[in-house]
């Protein structure tokens, strides 16, 4: 009996409940009230609406590099709103909705995205960390604070985002390994949007499915439609209860699309084609859930068009609060802050030396 | 007072830490049941369970970006790496992250972990065993860099480090583990981060040095009393980075002949920032070229060379004559 077959789990689920046509599984419909389904279709337009304005702001030069994240709001606003406020989220750099959603004024954005540090301090009210740039390392900050969670007895759970290409990053792999290991109350969630930069998701790995990964690490694994915020959502929930309850980590692989550019950096034009981002245009996750809400007479068009207008003035007013703020955060002394919790003698050498610097140089030697 | 071996009085620190804060937490690879490689966390898994002294799967990237978490968390981390060989995979979570957070969240965050690992030569260990690469990790701002040479300063240092609110990067020299014992206080002792220390009085010439070199170095100004009559002031680092030039400065215009030791390879060591630190703040005071007594720009030598790769005392006593001849 030299070869014997090991029984191991050999599917995923695959979960849709609205469907891009607009098209209910009654069966499978989550129950959410009213005012919270207002409430996401609110911050879905307002993200999509400043996205928009961001990548304006940025082409006419009034702010930096930014990762839009147009197309993808279903997949991380859906898996935050199942949170609660003492739960923590570890973010990747592509969860804006999922930001507002969680309480970050619009400007604090602005103010990051020109370059300026004070627009990633995360409010004392919150719990949620800064944005991390490098992709998939985070992961292993929401295993250690779920780990942490545990150990102080709370039934707080750790939520963190990371991309397609993060799921070939040893510390994603570590990461997961250490959530099953530790059993903690973690919630991976993945926003596949089929695209690491040039590099597609058929290139990223030969896995059929992303959530299958979790299989090799003892915790489960659901693939949903990420552009439907309702699926994103019970997934979510589900993976909350779970983790609340005491019984670990799961891994959640929302199937979405990038729509825009990587960062304003990037042209896709090198890599795809437009045809497949049409394709994508027609699943669009806000179209659907506004169908759905007028379907449930939450919605009008002339609803819409007022939410329109109301949040095109919210903007507005977060870009002129930034512009204002802006105007107060030139002193480059404080770079040399936050360092250390005291600043070394040496530190206080060199920023002397810049004082003295700055006092003496010519008007235009000073960036001033 | 006990006297005790380097791994019994690091054993002590933490033993004394957790037993004050339950906010201490040891994990790392086989620190729990075998109570690591070296011994060093010995007893600790019986004394406070598996919840606070946890064996984690073999992954250092890993164990260090869990411990980011748990600090941030509120926790104090104090995480194990078996040999600084392997601490490198940590660099990523390290420089990215845990030497950042307070920065890049303007304050709100800290991360007041401690990331222990033996470093150096001189146990005739396999490769990967032996390396020396602190001036790895105190070139990155937001992170500290301590290195004891005793048992009495290593419990005194591990103290301090694990209440520091900053990341720690805490080395430890293997080859003095169990070289020698101390007398070392059952009560409370710690030693700032961020302060070198004067262990020997003299005003001919100054000797730097830190970790496994201090016991080559103080044998070297003993030899030089000996040969030549010459009074070595003798400074010891322990904290790399913060790098505190007071100390080397003052004895340097005292002596106007210093040498610097360490095993860490020659090029962009730490000595070379304390040569820069003593040409901005001494050199009118200095009568000779700082000399560097050091490991050579190479691959430290699998162990049966790397008795030529160590500064040695012979070493040592030579730089210090041509320091002492120099008109």
């Amino acid at each position: 009996m030299p070869k014997t077959r090991i029984a191991l789990p050999d599917s995923i689920d695959h979960l849709s409940i609205l469907d891009e046509h607009g098209k209910l599984d009654a069966a499978l419909e989550p129950a959410i009230d009213d005012s919270l389904l207002v409430r996401l279709h609110r911050t879905m337009l307002l993200a999509r609406r400043f996205d928009e304005r961001l990548l304006s702001l940025q082409r006419q030069g009034r702010i930096g590099t930014f990762p839009p994240i147009a197309g993808q709001e279903a997949a991380h606003l859906g898996a935050v709103a199942a949170l609660r406020g003492s739960d923590w989220v570890v973010p990747a750099f592509r969860e804006m909705a999922a930001d507002l959603w969680r309480g970050r004024p619009m400007e604090s954005i602005i103010i990051y995205n020109n370059g300026f540090n004070e627009g990633s301090r995360i409010p004392d009210e919150r719990n949620d960390m800064p944005i991390a740039v490098p992709v998939g390392s985070q992961i292993l900050h929401a295993v250690g604070i779920a780990w942490a969670m545990k150990y102080r007895g709370k039934d707080d759970v750790a939520m963190t985002f990371f991309g397609d290409g993060a799921t070939s990053q040893g510390d994603f792999h570590e990461g997961l390994n250490f959530a099953g290991v530790f059993e903690v109350p973690v919630v991976f969630v993945c926003q596949n949007n089929q695209w690491a930069i040039s590099i597609p998701r058929s290139k990223q790995t030969r896995s059929q499915t992303l959530a299958q990964k979790a299989i090799a690490y003892g915790i489960p694994g659901i693939q949903v439609d990420g552009n439907d915020i309702l699926a994103v959502f019970a997934a979510a929930q589900e993976a909350v209860a779970r983790a609340r309850a005491g019984k670990g980590a799961t891994l959640i692989e929302c199937v979405t699309y990038r729509m825009a550019v990587h960062t304003t950096a990037d042209d896709p034009k090198r890599y795809r084609a437009d045809a497949e981002v049409e394709e994508w245009r027609r699943r669009d996750p806000i179209a659907r859930f506004q169908s759905y809400l007028t379907g449930k007479g939450l919605l009008s068009a002339e609803a819409v068009k007022a939410e329109e207008e109301a949040i095109a003035a919210d903007i507005q007013a977060a870009v002129d609060r930034a512009e204002q703020q802006m105007k107060t955060l030139g002193d480059p002394l404080l770079m040399f802050e936050h360092a250390y919790a005291g600043m070394p003698d040496y530190l206080k050498e060199q920023r002397a030396d810049f004082i003295r610097f700055m006092a003496a140089a010519p008007k235009e030697d000073t960036h001033a | 007072m006990p006297k005790m071996t380097m791994v019994q009085a690091l054993n002590l620190a933490l033993r004394q830490e957790m037993e004050k804060d339950d906010r201490v937490i040891v994990l790392g690879e086989d620190v729990g049941v075998d109570g690591g490689v070296f011994r060093v966390t010995d007893g600790l898994i019986e004394r406070f369970g598996e919840q606070r002294v946890v064996d984690t799967p073999l992954a250092e990237s890993g164990i260090a970006g869990m411990s980011i978490g748990m600090a941030v968390y509120g926790l104090r981390p104090v995480c194990e790496m078996q040999f600084d060989g392997f601490s490198y995979y940590t660099m990523h979570q390290i420089e990215a992250h845990a030497s950042r957070l307070r920065w890049r969240s303007q304050g709100r965050y800290h991360v007041p972990m401690v990331l222990r690992a033996p470093y150096g030569g001189g146990v005739r260990a396999l490769e990967h065993h032996s390396e020396s690469r602190e001036a790895f990790w105190a070139h990155i701002p937001g992170l500290k860099m301590v290195i004891p040479s005793g048992p009495r300063n290593s419990r005194a240092l591990l103290v301090s480090a694990i209440r520091d609110p900053d990341p720690v990067i805490f080395y430890e020299p293997k080859a003095v583990y169990r070289a020698f014992r101390e007398e070392v206080p059952e009560e409370e002792e710690t030693l700032p981060i961020g302060r070198s220390q004067r262990v020997r009085e003299g005003r001919d010439l100054t000797l730097i040095a830190y970790g496994a070199m201090m016991r080559p170095t103080l044998a070297a100004a003993d030899e030089l009393k000996k040969t030549h009559g010459a009074e070595a002031d003798v400074i010891d680092l322990l904290t790399i980075s913060p790098l505190d030039d007071s100390l080397l400065v003052e004895s340097a215009r005292k002596t106007g002949r210093v040498a610097v030791v360490h095993e860490a390879p020659r090029s962009f060591g730490p000595g070379a920032e304390v040569v820069a630190r003593l040409v901005e703040k001494a050199f009118y005071h200095l009568e000779a070229p700082v000399a560097r007594v050091t490991g050579y720009d190479i691959v430290i030598p699998l162990f049966s060379r790397e008795k030529y790769y160590l500064p040695t005392v012979a070493r040592i006593v030579d730089a210090a004559r041509n320091l002492l001849a120099a008109q």
